[in-house]
């Protein structure tokens, strides 16, 4: 008699299982694979490598859609993110009706693949908020503890940027900065008289080679398709990959991690998983297990590890886990600058993203709200994709054409024909991306009702912006109009917010940068992991992703995971070496 | 995407990996993909294209109707050829089985213009003189002007105009036309002198310096 339904386990015992290999799994393997630990890297997606999985120099009309979202890439059909807001037979749920948006990437190198690159140390004041405006709480390690791993993050993986010495932005160690775009140019002029710093952009974008292994930027704009000479970061590319040619990793892909074992000590034994390929049951036995499945997966993972040890799930004895969730603010404005209709053309392709961008510059004690942010800019002769020309009825009968006449808006024909190569390349925009406040209500928890197609209890969202947010995005947009008044623009969208809609304040999660759900801290009672990213119950079990933010900044986190994902490795080698785990 | 090759590819940097890796992938048939695929494709997505691909929605006359609509929107003229040249039907039509909102609008839309040149000339619009079909295309054409009882109209063609002007934009022809230079290997040296002096604006002496120079 054989029964159904069993659970296998896998051949090899390891000394590490990660689980996920984004930013923060990725790095941990890197640093774990070159000190010659054993290593089974976890990845719920499918393998992937964007020198195969080519999108990048393809021409619109390669897609069917021109590069349209669709249901398994909600970012386009071009974009190196497979999945997005929702997943098939993954569902989370919402409490008291609030919103919170979850973008999940399955795939090798998780959301690395096709983020914006932008790639900013936090600041000394980062780490210690509370300890300046009485609101959240101070990190237990300072910028000092970090910055000798953001050093080698820089030269490791590369950045470009311009040294600034700003006080609460610290300069990297930089590639030279590409020069900007001419909307750019304009922005900084507008900037420049606003005293509104416009600077060069700190991408992790190689304008100059560092290695035999990657190749350098080859200026196509298209970081989010993922580079096919490895021009850029991602964690596939750049860290998974290497770390596979040491011999040390196996990696397992389609691996939906379901809990972390643990033993009757209340030590973490290692993951069961369930593989997607052949709806298996499986366990991986390790010494030490990593959890870097993003914040809210990570936190997913903690909460439905419940044994008679941890009837709160595991390393939740402090209730934490799941609690002071927060994602950056997001607000933006776009605009049309009448002087660049019927435009000399040329390859304005640039890097992928901006070339210019604007950290934040206020004294937020002369305002109405407590933390930053930083803008990040748009625009400029791009390849037309899916929603080219949108809307051109709003557009052609507001300025005068070619010919010097204002015609009545929409229309079709030679005349509409010729508008569209007109007005090409003269729209830009703007987005604020600024810091919440992480607040203990704001949450995700397990849904005791619902399931996905794995039999995994789902994660239910309570999220709510508080006024600190809505006062920072009626400031961006406040901010927005006058750089775009002072460039001589039009304002197109984003300018019809008001206190009714929050000002234009994107839902939480919208922005992708969610992290605290697995915070550090020195008191256990207060947070979920040490300063080193152990969990405080239990010291062989680590959290990597951004789950372990205190305080998220007016800064991407992704420089701030990694470094701290190598901080944590080292400590791992250091206490395995040291039998302390 | 082809996984077994991909699975090969990463097999070689770890011989464990590859014994895991094995045991856990099963050994499904692999979609082959439309040779007209020349960009990533899950095994999902490839599904889905292939399911696209063997619908139809628009029958002949529906699709005899957007073709002269979305040439009488783009024609051809002394730069490039017209939508119909640059695939733009073809376009429509698999852009509203990929984005199920378009059917009704684009459909009932069709519907609603038929029956106003029935009302008006006794033919289908295109059966109408081409004298006709401008006629009617006049009245909804421009948003501002046309009439509270034809604003269903306006809503229609507003939506053709903009999925004809996308469709043949991001065309081969389209892109030839609207001259985007870029999408290849280049090196970014700033915005051409001349344009700058058009402009009247010039790099800073500091941007000059610490900006990316290249070997010529």
């Amino acid at each position: 008699f054989m029964p159904d339904f069993q659970i296998k386990k896998t051949p090899k015992d390891y000394d590490v299982c990660i689980v996920g290999s984004g930013a923060g799994g990725g790095m941990a393997a890197y640093i774990l694979a070159n000190a010659g630990i054993k290593v089974v890297l976890l990845e719920a997606g499918p393998l992937y490598d964007p020198a195969k999985n080519v999108t990048q120099l393809k021409w619109p009309w390669e897609s069917p859609r021109r590069g349209a979202s669709t249901p398994y890439r909600h970012f386009g059909d071009f974009d190196a993110a497979y999945g997005g807001w929702e997943l098939e037979g993954e569902p989370y749920t919402h409490k008291d009706n609030t919103k919170f948006d979850w973008f999940r990437s399955r795939m090798l190198g998780g959301r690395t693949n096709h983020w914006g690159r932008i790639s900013l140390r936090f600041g000394p004041k980062d780490f210690k908020r509370k300890s300046i405006d009485g609101l959240g709480d101070d990190w237990p390690i300072s910028y000092d503890d970090v910055a000798p791993y953001y050093d080698r993050i820089d030269k490791l993986i590369g950045v470009f940027g311009s040294k600034e010495n700003l006080p609460n932005d610290p300069d990297s160690i930089y590639l030279p900065p590409p020069k900007p775009r001419l909307h750019e140019l304009f922005i900084k002029e507008a900037g420049g008289k606003l005293n509104i710093p416009v600077i060069p952009s700190r991408l992790s974008i190689l304008t100059k080679p560092i290695n035999n292994e990657r190749g350098a930027c080859f200026f196509c704009s298209q970081c989010n398709r993922g580079c096919t000479v490895y021009g850029d970061f991602s964690s596939s590319s750049v860290l998974v990959n290497p770390a596979l040619k040491t011999g040390n990793v196996d990696v397992i892909p389609n691996a939906m991690a379901r809990e972390v074992i643990t033993n009757s000590e209340g030590k973490a034994t290692g993951i069961s998983f369930v593989n997607k390929d052949d709806k298996q049951e499986y366990t991986v036995n390790a010494k030490v297990v990593i959890l870097a499945a993003s914040a809210c997966e990570s936190s997913r993972l903690l909460l439905n590890s419940k044994s008679s040890l941890f009837p709160n799930g595991l390393a939740n004895s402090s209730g934490v886990v799941g609690k002071y969730l927060h994602d950056s603010t997001g607000a933006s404005m776009g605009g049309f600058l009448p002087k660049l209709v019927d435009r000399k053309r040329y390859n304005e392709d640039g890097v992928g993203g901006m070339h210019v961008y604007t950290p934040w510059w206020l004294d937020n004690k002369k305002l109405d709200f407590p933390r930053g942010y930083h803008i990040e800019y748009g625009g400029g002769m791009g390849m037309p994709g899916y929603g080219f020309g949108f809307g051109m009825q709003n557009t052609n009968g507001k300025y005068a054409g070619r010919d010097g006449t204002q015609k009545t808006g929409g229309g079709y024909g030679a005349s509409l024909k010729d508008d569209y190569r007109y007005f090409y390349g003269a729209s830009f925009g703007m987005s604020g991306r600024g810091e919440a406040i992480a607040r203990e209500d704001n949450y995700c928890e397990i849904d005791p009702t619902t399931v996905d197609k794995f039999g995994i209890p789902v994660l239910r969202f309570h999220y709510k912006w508080s006024e600190h947010e809505v006062n920072q995005a009626k400031h961006m947009k406040q901010t927005f109009a006058e750089i775009i008044d002072k460039m001589g623009g039009v304002i197109t969208y984003g300018n019809n917010d008001g206190p009714e809609n929050d000002y234009g304040l994107a839902a939480p999660g919208r922005i992708i940068h969610e992290v605290g759900t697995t915070r550090m801290g020195n008191d256990p009672k207060k947070s979920v992991v040490n300063k080193n990213n152990q969990a405080h119950d239990v010291k062989n079990l680590f959290v990597v992703d951004g789950g372990p933010f205190v305080s998220q900044a007016d800064k991407n986190p992704t420089w701030t995971i990694l470094a701290l994902s190598m901080r944590a490795s080292e400590y791992i080698i250091d206490e395995l070496k040291k039998q302390n785990i | 995407m082809d996984r077994r090759k991909y699975l090969k590819t990463l097999t070689v940097g770890s011989l464990g990996a590859g014994l895991l890796i094995q045991s856990c992938d099963t050994d499904k048939p692999v979609v082959e993909a439309p040779k007209t695929f020349t960009i990533d494709r899950t095994p999902d997505e490839l599904a889905h294209e292939l399911k696209l691909a063997s619908e139809t929605f628009f029958d002949e006359h529906e699709m005899k109707t957007i073709t002269i609509l979305s040439d009488i929107i783009i024609p051809k003229d002394g730069t490039s050829g017209s939508a119909s040249d640059a695939g733009v039907p073809a376009f429509i039509e698999f852009i509203v089985k990929d984005m199920p909102r378009h059917q009704i609008p684009i459909r009932g839309g069709l519907k609603w213009l038929d029956i106003q040149c029935m009302k008006r000339f006794n033919a289908d619009f295109a059966s109408c003189s081409a004298g006709q079909q401008i006629e009617m295309v006049d009245e909804i054409a421009y948003p501002e002007k046309a009439k509270p009882e034809l604003q269903q109209g306006v809503a229609f063609f507003n939506l053709m105009r903009d999925l004809t002007a996308c469709g043949f934009f991001t065309s081969e022809i389209g892109i030839k036309d609207l001259g985007y230079a870029g999408n290849k290997p280049n090196q970014w040296d700033g915005v051409p002198q001349e344009v700058l002096d058009q402009y009247g604006v010039a790099y800073d002496e500091r941007t000059l310096a610490e900006s990316v120079k290249f070997d010529t």
